[in-house]
């Protein structure tokens, strides 16, 4: 019980500043810092495109089926495919339950995230069809839409569906009065103003840009500028993963 | 906003062209707003409302005002909740039944920027805490689509706040009794959504229904009465570049100011 309750001071004690004198944040980052992000491609077998990401605490699987037959038939366009997005996140994914039935918030995302990749895709090549996918959040800590999005573009390349460029996303926002990259959810919750952003790198080309929070005009220019560069970061993780899995294992040729 | 192309190819072409040469189908030029018309206090069981005509988009705002429980990480505050209908006789592409994502997509930009701006004094609506606070309802109903439903929303929204009359009341042991009179919501922000939408890579302010048809996306800023940016939104299947966003937040400032006029004067 007292360890417990000095756990907690502990913890209270932390939560009160989380950036030091030294520019230094909660969890060892410096401001401009990415977490830690590792990525996996092609790990569902039925879908036919995955990826998953952890990014700090965060856990995302991502599906894509598709192109394929779309139902109801009167949905389908005649002129390109249908892009599909549910963004949902599992019960046991946050501290509280969340219930399972899709949120308000849970709408509104999976509709920017399809805004944000629907540019990247040649959905013309497929008309009448529907390109399906899922992101299931599996344990969330903050930036959980551009962790989405990151994977999703991923399982839309594994799933062989032509794409002009890859979507990479980031959030930066401003905590304690410093504007920092890749919010926690605790610097997210604490912080003055939260900016996610998609971007696709090779067209310089903002796919997906939200703010909430407070921000002059001039710390927008910057945070705007500063996600940016978190994407071309995220970027790099994204082709190495790609690459990652048609590398060939030098066991595996070992007789 | 995704509503099946009711305009000609011919005129969505003509709509485009016209942009790229800073030029506008109604005339007006690509940083001006439509004619702005606000009425207040028009619905008289309501605690607040406005509506709004902004072109012959026309969007009215009602205001209730109850009692209810905190949430229990605020217990001191009181609760905002924004809701909008896409009511089915604004425009023949709007069904009846439950919200879809437009009509959430909405709600949440409206309350996005009276929440992040903390345009109402929230914590002046808590009764007993963590036991009874205000629920401040917002209720936008569109009556007339006719393009930039969210500019339209937001100043409606604000506009029935800033009418919006509590009852006043005492405290009784645990119950609530109401006395005579009326006090004003304690609104201290007025932020202002300014939409931009994208034609021919070129940015124009307040698009009507047919560039909204013909437009690659839109891109929304919120700014607060002292010109900060309070909340951001991009929509549609297209992309923006960097420096058309940082152009469109210094239209966005002008344009906000211009707005608040109109706004206060009401």
């Amino acid at each position: 019980m007292a360890k417990k309750s000095s756990e907690k001071a502990e913890k209270s004690e932390k939560t009160e500043k989380l950036i030091n004198k030294n520019d230094i944040r909660v969890d060892g980052r410096k401001l401009n810092d990415l977490r830690p992000v590792k990525l996996e491609v092609g790990i569902l077998a039925n879908a036919d495109g995955s990826a998953y990401i952890e990014q700090g605490k965060n856990k995302i699987l991502a599906g894509v089926y598709g192109p394929k037959e779309l139902h109801p038939k009167h949905l389908a366009l005649p002129d390109r495919a249908l892009l599909h997005c549910r963004y949902h996140m599992a019960p046991f994914s946050v501290q509280e339950r969340k219930s399972p039935a899709p949120s308000r918030r849970e709408i509104e995302l999976s509709k920017v995230i399809r805004e944000s990749l629907e540019p990247s895709i040649f959905t013309e090549y497929y008309p009448r069809t529907s390109i399906d996918l899922f992101i299931e959040v599996l344990q969330a800590d903050g930036g959980t839409r551009c962790a989405g999005i990151t994977i999703a573009s991923l399982a839309l390349a594994d799933a062989g569906i032509p794409m002009r460029d890859l979507v990479s996303a980031c959030a930066a926002g401003k905590v304690e009065g410093h504007l920092v990259l890749d919010l926690t959810d605790t610097e997210d919750k604490a912080g003055e103003a939260d900016l996610p952003v998609a971007f696709m790198p090779n067209f310089n080309a903002i796919t997906l840009l939200q703010m909430d929070g407070k921000l002059t005009s001039e710390e927008f220019e910057q945070a705007v500028g500063m996600a940016v560069e978190g994407c071309k970061q995220i970027y790099t993780h994204q082709k190495e993963a790609l690459k990652a899995k048609y590398l060939v294992k030098e066991e595996a040729v070992e007789e | 906003m995704n509503i099946p192309a009711m305009v000609v190819r011919v005129k969505q072409k003509r709509i485009a062209e016209l942009i790229s040469h800073g030029k506008r189908l109604d005339e007006r030029g690509l940083n001006d707003y439509r004619k702005i018309q606000l009425e207040v206090g028009v619905i008289e069981r309501a605690e607040g409302s406005a509506r709004i005509r902004l072109g012959k988009t026309e969007v009215l705002v009602g205001v209730k005002i109850e009692t209810g429980e905190p949430f229990p990480d605020v217990p001191n505050e009181g609760v905002l909740t924004v809701n909008a209908e896409l009511v089915p006789l604004a425009s023949p592409t709007f069904e009846a039944g439950p919200p879809g994502e437009n009509s959430i997509e909405l709600a949440r930009i409206v309350d996005r920027g009276i929440r992040e701006s903390k345009a109402i004094a929230l914590e002046k609506l808590c009764i007993t805490p963590h036991k009874k606070v205000f629920i401040v309802f917002v209720d936008v109903y569109v009556l007339n689509h006719d393009g930039n439903l969210i500019d339209a929303s937001a100043m409606a929204a604000l506009a029935a706040l800033l009418n919006t009359k509590m009852f006043n009341y005492e405290m009784k042991g645990d119950e609530i009794q109401i006395k005579p009179g009326y006090t004003q919501l304690p609104v201290v922000n007025y932020p202002i959504a300014v939409t931009f939408a994208k034609i021919n890579d070129k940015i124009i302010v307040d698009p009507w229904l047919e560039e909204e048809q013909v437009m690659d996306a839109r891109f929304t800023i919120t700014m607060e009465k002292d010109g900060k940016v309070c909340a951001v939104q991009k929509g549609g299947y297209g992309y923006f570049f960097k420096e058309q966003i940082l152009e469109a937040a210094k239209i966005a400032k002008e344009k906000s100011e211009e707005l608040r006029k109109i706004l206060v004067k009401s």
